[in-house]
């Protein structure tokens, strides 16, 4: 199926590679797969892997790029996975200069990924694991059933999101339990005896009643104790934990959950990595590798994949632009105490220090920032206002989305605000024990909108399915706290 | 074995094929496919499959841009404004191609419907165009490239000129390749079917698009049973004539009612051209039932008698129900052939019934 490289590609290969080593770009070993359209959407539909376990999502996903590719909407140039070593995939019939500026815009993806921290924690075997996890759930569809094993992988998908970006990086210590100043209240906890002469004790406090006593209190303490003790973000995790879940049903919902932890960095540095990627193919491109007779059709790519729609952000645009400002800041000196308590805007602008540190720093950064570490740490006015960026919203009254502002606080706000949690809500396990009858509530961290309804409680009810008690979720609508519910056969809603 | 993304593929079409299955009542009743019809399929719009998420509603979020334009400016067109947030509105459904040979599977199991047995076997040869062979003359049009390729690049090997470290191929005229076709004839069941349709001042649009609706079913159920079918259109008041299939839809007349002029016209067009020894002919015909005498009545069942129904596999009647109600002719129809198996009659009454009518036309598999 996959063809060898013909000879010009190993050859501009080989010349990328070692373009990609003078930089000082770092990556693992990569290696170039050239394979026709149909294969590529095929892999691009399995999100990158040969080898997935079967779902239908992955047959939707291929349609979708197939009828897009078939119309000419879009068309897939290049496709690079995180694993060790490095595979990216090339397609055929596509024009020399276009391989060649796909492997320089690789081999800046794989630097990243190699030696970006967020992606420290990510399985470098990836490829192997994804092989197991699709082996392991055949086996199960093979011995339960197709429709048994895919509705439940359906409801492990659906909660997919519903983790904690930062959970890799914590180093939480289980062994030690949490022992606070609860021993007193203990004590207390004993049954009140009445006061008795010896000979009467037994009478005036009967011991069976007192044992009733006793168990009463240590029972409510249960109940009154909370469960998590924290609210969980990673409600996947909890599941995993908590739920009365079926063996094969625990590892399903585990393999899901270690993939959406591996796919997290990728979306938790979307600017940053596809601006890195930009950068280096730009950059080796131009200044090397280009032949003259493939400056037009290079300028004509490079400018289709940084090109932005009003009202969009292309984060490869974004991501080279910043790299570069960065890269010039710190070239010329432009950061630090001086240079920003400097009022003369003509002084600013013809700041020049010569200290030659911009390649350096683009290099520091792409090892330790995420995006919204990137914007927030980089994103300044000179920035904004040299980008044109700006602030839109929704106008009720003419129904069109509109520019509402190009005040740079207010972009970078916003920005910041689309890229946390890669835009997502926030949602926690409150409470495991609700109601004290072993339900599961929930809580959507309101940080100003509102979310989708119906789509909210189609998950909510694919949460139930794991939960298999009811489940809960507090939330906000219009300013209105609300507690929806579902008990396995109705929605029920509340104000709260 | 159908491994990888083949098998996902499958199953998500068989997914999608569930969710039409599921709706088809509503399909065959709404007929909202029809105006989707392609030559060979049909687009089926179906609520967009999704796994779902806790996410933001979009309107509140808006976001950042880039570009020009002062604040104020639009850059894009929103949705469809809803009243509260809460109700989803313009949730994006997915049109899906289905061909006419599955949707009329699907309608057969759905409605249970028999698979006809056609008479007159294989008496109307049919012929065909296949490709067949290359040869090494023929028209630019019919080129074949890859032959053609392949041809050029033997050669190149043979006359060692081919590089591989700049694999340029140039072929001459003697290494193009063109393709070769064959006339295939084959013997085939044919059909014809002849709609009526009374376009009297009392058949209004919804009954018009009834018949629409109904006729889309019949033809494409009757489509998959016969390779081959020829589909004509006659419209009547008191006088009836053959029309093209837009006129059949869109044409109003104010007159009166003469069943029987159809039935006579139709009697001629079978003798005309479609022997019935040959041909598997169907009749159809749908009116509000209000014929204007009880003599013109009597004239029908004869030429239904002496001459339509020995000539057709099967002769239906539909009577729809215009604002005026419903006519006298169907209970004319019933009581004059009790027996006559060929002759199927149904009321129509609204959209819903359709979906039974269907079955009392195509349910006898003749």
């Amino acid at each position: 199926m996959r063809q060898q490289l013909p000879a010009e590609l190993i050859k501009a290969h080989a010349e990328i590679r070692e373009l990609a080593r003078n930089y000082g770009l770092e990556t693992f070993d990569l290696i170039f797969e050239l394979v026709d359209y149909n294969e590529i959407n095929e892999i691009a539909a399995l999100g990158g892997f040969p080898t997935r376990y079967p779902h239908w999502r992955f047959g939707m996903e291929f349609d979708y790029l197939n009828k897009g590719y078939a119309w000419g909407l879009q068309k897939i140039y290049e496709l690079v996975i995180n694993n060790d070593p490095c595979y990216a995939y090339l397609q055929t019939g596509n024009m020399i200069v276009d391989q060649k500026l796909v492997m320089a815009h690789v081999y800046g993806h794989c630097d990243f990924f190699k030696n970006n921290m967020w992606f420290s924690k990510t399985n470098r075997k990836m490829l192997d694991e994804m092989a197991n996890h699709a082996t392991r759930i055949r086996e199960y569809q093979d011995r339960l059933g197709v429709d048994r094993v895919e509705n439940f992988i359906d409801a492990c998908l659906s909660i997919d999101n519903l983790i904690d970006f930062y959970s890799p990086f914590v180093q939480k210590s289980d062994k030690r339990p949490m022992v606070g100043y609860q021993e007193e209240e203990r004590d207390e906890a004993s049954p009140h005896r009445f006061e008795a002469k010896g000979y009467m004790d037994k009478y005036v406090n009967p011991p069976s009643f007192m044992e009733a006593q006793r168990r009463k209190i240590a029972s409510d303490a249960e109940k009154n104790r909370k469960f998590p003790a924290q609210p969980e973000r990673d409600i996947m995790k909890f599941l995993l934990e908590f739920a009365p879940l079926e063996q094969w049903q625990r590892e399903i919902l585990s393999i899901v959950r270690e993939e959406a932890y591996y796919f997290a960095p990728q979306a938790q540095t979307k600017i940053m990595n596809e601006g890195w990627a930009s950068y280096w193919h730009s950059t080796m491109m131009t200044q090397h590798v280009l032949k003259d007779s493939e400056v037009i059709d290079y300028a004509d790519h490079h400018s289709g994949t940084l090109g932005s729609r009003p009202g969009q952000i292309n984060p490869y645009k974004l991501g080279i632009e910043l790299y570069r400002d960065i890269e010039e800041r710190w070239n010329k000196g432009k950061f630090g105490k001086e240079y920003d308590e400097c009022d003369d805007q003509d002084e600013k602008r013809r700041w020049d220090k010569k200290l030659g540190q911009g390649r350096a720093k683009i290099f520091e950064v792409r090892k330790l920032h995420n995006d919204v570490t990137f914007i927030d740490s980089f994103l300044n006015e000179e920035f904004a206002e040299q980008q044109k960026l700006f602030t839109y919203g929704f106008n009720r009254r003419t129904g069109m989305y509109e520019i509402a502002d190009r005040d740079w606080r207010k972009v970078k706000e916003q920005l910041l605000f689309s890229l946390t949690n890669f835009g997502q809500p926030i949602i926690l396990v409150e409470d495991g024990n609700f109601e004290n009858r072993g339900e599961l509530l929930l809580r959507h961290q309101h940080e100003g909108t509102d979310l989708e309804y119906d789509k909210g409680i189609e998950t909510l009810k694919n949460i139930h399915a794991l939960w298999t008690r009811p489940v809960s979720l507090l939330t906000k609508y219009n300013t209105q706290l609300k507690l929806i519910s579902f008990d396995g056969k109705e929605i029920k809603e509340r104000d709260a | 074995m159908i491994t990888g993304i083949k098998r996902d593929h499958l199953r998500f079409k068989q997914i999608v094929k569930g969710k039409i299955k599921q709706n088809l009542k509503r399909f065959i009743s709404q007929g909202e496919m029809i105006g989707r019809r392609g030559k060979d399929f049909v687009s089926i719009p179906i609520p967009h499959i999704d796994l779902p998420h806790f996410r933001f509603g979009k309107r509140q979020t808006g976001g950042v841009g880039q570009g020009e334009g002062a604040p104020g400016t639009p850059i894009g067109q929103g949705e469809a404004e809803e009243g509260q947030a809460g109700n989803s509105e313009g949730e994006h459904q997915i049109e899906v191609d289905v061909s006419l040979k599955e949707l009329a599977e699907m309608l057969g199991q759905e409605l249970e419907l028999p698979r006809i047995q056609p008479k007159g076997s294989g008496t109307i040869n049919s012929s065909k165009y296949r490709y067949s062979g290359i040869n090494n003359v023929g028209p630019d049009s019919l080129r074949h490239v890859k032959r053609t390729y392949k041809e050029a690049l033997k050669r190149q090997l043979m006359e060692a000129t081919y590089n591989p470290e700049d694999p340029v191929i140039i072929p001459y005229k003697k290494d193009f390749r063109y393709r070769v076709w064959k006339n295939v004839t084959k013997p085939e069941n044919n059909a014809v079917i002849i709609y009526m349709m009374d376009v009297s001042g009392s058949m209004g649009d919804e009954q018009k698009e009834i018949v629409r609706t109904e006729s889309f079913w019949i033809d494409t159920w009757l489509r998959s049973q016969y390779n081959d079918i020829q589909i004509r259109y006659i419209i009547h008041d008191a006088a009836a004539r053959e029309v093209d299939q837009h006129t059949f839809y869109h044409t109003r007349e104010s007159g009166g009612t003469l069943i029987s002029s159809a039935y006579r016209l139709c009697n001629e067009i079978i003798d005309k051209n479609y022997p019935a020894s040959e041909w598997n002919i169907y009749a159809m015909h749908f009116s509000d039932g209000d014929n204007w005498s009880g003599e013109d009545t009597k004239f029908c069942v004869d030429i239904l008698r002496n001459d339509l129904l020995p000539k057709t596999n099967q002769f239906c009647y539909g009577q729809v129900e215009s604002r005026y109600g419903s006519g006298q002719f169907i209970k004319d129809l019933l009581e004059n052939f009790k027996e006559e198996e060929r002759l199927v009659t149904s009321k129509i009454e609204n959209k819903e019934a359709i979906y039974r009518s269907l079955k009392e036309f195509l349910g006898k598999g003749r």
